[in-house]
């Protein structure tokens, strides 16, 4: 199999992706949204066509607004994002935004967080991740329990674990580079997104590795010496076409989801269809080479 | 063989039963999904509720107070199917937060939704600590100076607007009676028995409004509340006590607002994205996986229909991020198919009876099958209990999904597939199990 043979050239390419990903991550960061940070977001539209932002920013200085962001949306809206507005500000918002009267707007979306809500939901965020990552080591070391040899059942764990955080790194630093470039922020939806990444992406590298376990007991039981790299590829070659397969079923819905689906999942939709595309890649050519390799780092000492 | 045609016959006819009714409760309208706020347009609030004034075991207590007033007030003012609810909310470090989440569907001011809320006022009646009359109270001091409260709105049967009788009979002053109910008559009667001489504030809205002295028991279960109010003020306090006094203070922590029109919006797109995210899998199936596809379609189909059917019977509220996960399920769902037609491939090239191969085919899937849902279930867990009611709406679909799909996937498919009994040989069998672009 050629992918286990080249393995060092797969690594490099990983290596690479991991990379750029993580250089995007460090150099543009993430953008907490208002979930997480407290604050307001405010989507408006005005059906007579929207005023320039000049004239919003000096209603918006009128009324008290610092440190906000306004960004256009769709034809005829903005969308405004502040920190949180005092009673009076709320009251007055649709009045400030129609410049009393001048260009009737309607507010489509409003959602307020308050900051003890959004450092809440940050620390949740946090332990879901590691809680998924956790819970899937464990159970793949409990579902490989069985195979030890010639590589230890906690090392298909941890394995699938690296696999799992290369198919993080990479939709985080693309969603960094997201939020750079056209705005995009974290929100609960993000988080929801990586999180099904996990989940999702650890399918593939299941499927490969249950193939390896099976091909090692049948060489067992039939008295056959392989060399385990010789396994590992021969088994990844058998999974080949359904780890393609099914990540691309999924793909399709996501791609239908991000062109024609609703506005707010729209984000949702991409950072999926990166993470889903990053773990059909590692599972096909980043666990099984690493597994070959881990085995031969064993065999050396 | 009859056997296993009749158990697909009857597999079919339930499913298209259920599909049946979906579409029949939907196109009557006599039983419509449940739409979450996001898509049904609406003002979601939540509050703060402020327990400091509270002791330990009053706490569960004093929330569903909090939470009827609420509702009956929400209720008065013609809201259709509010959601009231409490929720213990907290920052993990141990500190908990007691809270109240309302969700007004059709509501899309946000101020009105606040107001409507906001004038529900706090009653309280606290005893002084110490005997001597303080002579300033501030919000700041009334913690230090009073005791907890002892009497709260939820002691309260109504409220009433008199006249005091002044010298002469002449009236004068406009007070407020309060009537309590039999818990608050016994409490308020205990009260000014074990503590006559003593001062006691009746606090509307944190504020004392006025602190008088007991002078004897008062065993009737009625006090009077008299602040120097215009006959308006009283009228409007006593009106708002009448709707729901509340027996904790709350404050406003979030808020949302969806417009009716966004909602629709997403529910066409939605709509639009999950028929053509069905039809993108069944091609795709079809093509390259020719007759088990075909079988594995029906089994889509049949996916759907149950899944729908069960988000009408628990009943599920969809959400922009819930038809997410559902779309993102069709394509799942027929994974294990993919799994499993793989397998059934590899065993007839290796030389098996078309039979044994399926058999095989199914068998030796399940194994993989089994494990990589696991971890979808593991994030569909974690997500429900991370998630904000947003979040758990895909939590609970892309988790019942996983389920469902594992049933329709495995059991539907291979009942059907063994129903055709047809074989993988000659120029045509092979074809029909064929895949890819070989022919």
């Amino acid at each position: 199999m050629f992918i286990v043979q080249h393995r060092n050239i797969f690594f490099a390419i990983t290596g690479a992706i991991v990379l750029v990903s993580l250089v995007s991550l460090f150099a543009f960061g993430l953008r907490p949204g208002i979930d997480f940070t407290g604050g307001t977001l405010v989507q408006f539209s005005y059906e007579g066509g929207r005023p320039p932002a000049t004239e919003l920013t000096e209603l918006l200085g009128d009324a008290g607004f610092t440190g906000y962001s306004l960004r256009e949306a769709g034809e005829k809206g903005y969308i405004l994002r502040a920190g949180n507005m005092s009673e009076a500000q709320r009251a007055a918002l649709p009045q400030t935004l129609s410049g009393s009267g001048e260009h009737p707007a309607t507010i489509e979306q409003l959602s307020e967080v308050g900051p003890t809500i959004g450092k809440e939901l940050r620390n949740k965020a946090l332990i879901a991740l590691a809680l998924v990552l956790l819970c899937i080591l464990l159970f793949i070391a409990f579902a490989f329990r069985k195979v030890s040899k010639p590589v230890s059942s906690w090392m298909y764990g941890l394995i699938a674990l690296v696999a799992l955080l290369h198919d993080v790194v990479v939709p985080v630093g693309f969603y960094a580079a997201l939020g750079h470039f056209l705005g995009a922020q974290v929100d609960t939806l993000f988080v929801t997104a990586i999180l099904t990444i996990l989940g999702f992406s650890v399918h593939d590298t299941i499927v490969v590795f249950d193939r390896v376990r099976e091909n090692l007991r049948v060489n067992q039981e039939r008295n056959r010496k392989e060399d385990f790299a010789e396994t590992a590829g021969r088994s990844l070659g058998q999974t080949f076409v359904r780890s393609v397969n099914t990540s691309l079923t999924v793909l399709f819905t996501l791609l239908v989801l991000y062109f024609i689906g609703p506005a707010s999942t729209r984000d949702f939709a991409l950072t999926l269809l990166v993470g889903i595309t990053a773990g059909t890649y590692s599972s096909i050519f980043l666990a099984t080479p690493l597994l070959v390799t881990v085995e031969r780092w064993r065999r050396k000492k | 063989m009859w056997k296993i045609r009749l158990a697909a016959l009857v597999i079919l006819l339930v499913g298209a039963g259920i599909g049946w009714w979906v579409y029949s409760s939907q196109a009557s309208a006599s039983r419509p999904f449940k739409l979450g706020l996001d898509l049904s347009g609406g003002t979601q609030l939540v509050y703060r509720a402020d327990l400091s004034a509270i002791v330990g075991s009053d706490v569960a207590d004093s929330m569903a107070s909090l939470r009827d007033t609420i509702e009956r007030r929400v209720n008065l003012f013609g809201v259709s199917e509010p959601i009231v609810q409490t929720q213990r909310g907290g920052t993990l470090a141990g500190e908990t937060e007691e809270r109240l989440i309302v969700e007004l569907p059709g509501v899309t001011d946000t101020q009105k939704a606040i107001e409507l809320i906001g004038e529900t006022p706090v009653l309280e009646f606290r005893l002084l600590k110490g005997d001597t009359f303080p002579s300033q109270i501030s919000t700041s001091t009334v913690n230090k100076l009073f005791y907890p409260a002892v009497i709260t709105g939820k002691h309260l049967k109504s409220a009433q607007l008199q006249f005091n009788q002044g010298i002469g009979g002449v009236p004068n002053e406009p007070v407020v009676v309060l009537t309590f109910n039999s818990d608050g008559k016994k409490i308020f009667a205990d009260l000014t028995k074990e503590n006559v001489g003593r001062y006691f504030g009746m606090f509307l809205d944190g504020v004392a409004i006025s602190v008088p002295v007991i002078r004897e028991a008062i065993p009737d279960g009625t006090a009077v509340i008299s602040g120097n109010f215009t006959p308006e003020d009283a009228k409007e306090l006593a009106r708002n006590l009448n709707y729901g006094a509340l027996p904790v203070p709350i404050e406003l922590i979030s808020t949302q607002t969806v417009a009716g029109t966004l909602g629709a919006e997403a529910v066409q797109s939605g709509l639009a994205a999950g028929l053509w995210g069905v039809l993108a899998v069944i091609l795709f199936m079809l093509f390259w996986y020719r007759l088990p596809g075909a079988i594995a379609s029906v089994a889509l189909l049949l996916y759907i229909a149950l899944v729908l059917g069960l988000f009408l019977l628990i009943p599920v509220t969809l959400t922009a991020a819930g038809i997410a996960a559902f779309i993102l399920s069709v394509g799942m769902a027929v994974d294990a198919n993919i799994l499993i037609f793989e397998r059934t491939k590899e065993e007839l090239a290796a030389g098996k009876s078309t039979k044994d191969a399926i058999h095989d085919g199914f068998a030796r899937a399940w194994l993989s099958i089994r494990d990589s849902n696991i971890s979808s279930i593991i994030t569909a867990v974690v997500l429900f209990w991370f998630g904000t009611s947003l979040i758990k709406g895909f939590a609970l679909v892309f988790g019942l999904g996983v389920l469902v799909s594992m049933l329709t996937a495995i059991t539907v498919s291979r009942t059907f597939l063994f129903a055709l009994g047809i074989e993988a040989k000659g120029n045509l069998g092979r074809f029909l199990f064929g895949s890819g672009t070989k022919i």
